[in-house]
């Protein structure tokens, strides 16, 4: 049983360290070019472990933004991540307390959607390498990166920049397979993100917090009224 | 470059604190049905804003591969299911047609 998520959790975290090694040299390349120290670039991954945020503050130090700007900054772009845990929370049941302090460090967008989108119980075993393999990428990666450069192939990192979005259509299609409404949502997220986006008014990393917000609450309505026809019909 | 450690640290910490309070505030308590459906429904609504628009610059400026190695993906996914094939496998597509047309 526990060999079994072992297996599962690295068949689903592959992908993810797969997917991570490439913006995560990315870091190093940048971080190196800022003057940081490779202790400091190390760290940046290895306790924030935070992609895009990373990028950002270090393009805003550049500028000479001060810390205190930095780290509003910080919040506000990784405060999806609030409403990602909000629903793990419902998913981990009895995991103790112990154990939670290390899942919440890891929940990263993909991470969250590979845990999501995991239809079996959740087991300590399977988040864990799952995050294990996630981290070990990223850390990895930026301290690669920052200590030799560009050393893959420039044709094979970008080709690599596709993994994590064919991970996350690979983890959702079973979802859209079997229901019409899951797939009505994804459409109208992704539909109204683009739309977001487009706009421009949002800080960074709000767009998609008002996807979630708007479509889970009209996908909420349409669950109760499910329910609702469920009992009463 | 000043001594950013500080700076590290407040990050890690804005970045840690807004992941780790809602299993605190939810815990184990029963939530009302509505507040539930809506957590239960948090899933599908982010991976779509996930995949779009951000795949289309996936690779940047080879619309083309973008769309072939997620063609893939979305095939042998729909009909074969997985994830390790549908990922190499799109990633493998993409290095084809990059090789082919750059």
């Amino acid at each position: 049983m526990t060999n079994n998520d072992v297996k599962r959790a690295l068949k689903a975290g592959f992908p993810i360290f797969i997917g991570y090694v490439p913006p995560a040299i990315a870091f190093g390349i940048l971080a190196k070019a800022c003057e940081i120290t490779l202790l400091e670039c190390f760290l940046f991954s290895a306790v924030v472990f935070a992609g895009a945020s990373q990028f950002i503050a270090l393009n805003l130090l550049m500028t000479g933004m001060g810390p205190g700007g930095i780290i509003l900054t910080t919040l506000l772009v990784n405060f999806r991540h609030f409403l990602m845990s909000a629903y793990l929370s419902t998913r981990i049941g009895k995991m103790s307390k112990r154990y939670v302090f290390f899942l919440a460090f890891g929940v990263t967008d993909e991470v969250f959607s590979v845990l999501s989108f995991t239809k079996r119980r959740l087991s300590k075993t399977f988040v864990f390498i799952l995050q294990l393999s996630a981290y070990t990428g990223w850390v990895t990666g930026t301290v690669a990166g920052y200590v030799m450069g560009g050393f893959l192939p420039e044709i094979l990192t970008k080709s690599m920049g596709i993994a994590l979005y064919s991970l996350l259509l690979a983890i959702l299609l079973p979802e859209l397979k079997t229901s019409v409404k899951a797939l009505c949502l994804t459409i109208a997220s992704a539909g109204l993100n683009t739309f977001l986006i487009k706009l421009d008014v949002l800080p960074s990393g709000w767009n998609i917090i008002v996807c979630i917000l708007v479509i889970a609450s009209i996908g909420s309505f349409f669950i109760s009224k499910q329910q609702g026809e469920k009992v009463y019909g | 470059m000043d001594n950013i450690i500080p700076l590290i640290s407040g990050m890690a910490v804005v970045t840690y604190v807004p992941r780790l309070l809602p299993f605190f505030l939810i815990g184990s308590n029963e939530l009302p049905k509505r507040v539930d459906a809506f957590l239960k429904c948090i899933p599908v609504a982010a991976i779509g804003a996930l995949i779009i628009p951000g795949v289309f610059n996936a690779v940047p400026d080879a619309p083309m591969a973008v769309i072939c190695g997620m063609g893939f993906t979305l095939v042998f996914g729909f009909w074969k299911g997985g994830i390790i094939v549908p990922v190499l496998g799109s990633v493998a597509i993409t290095y084809l047609v990059l090789l082919l047309t750059v």
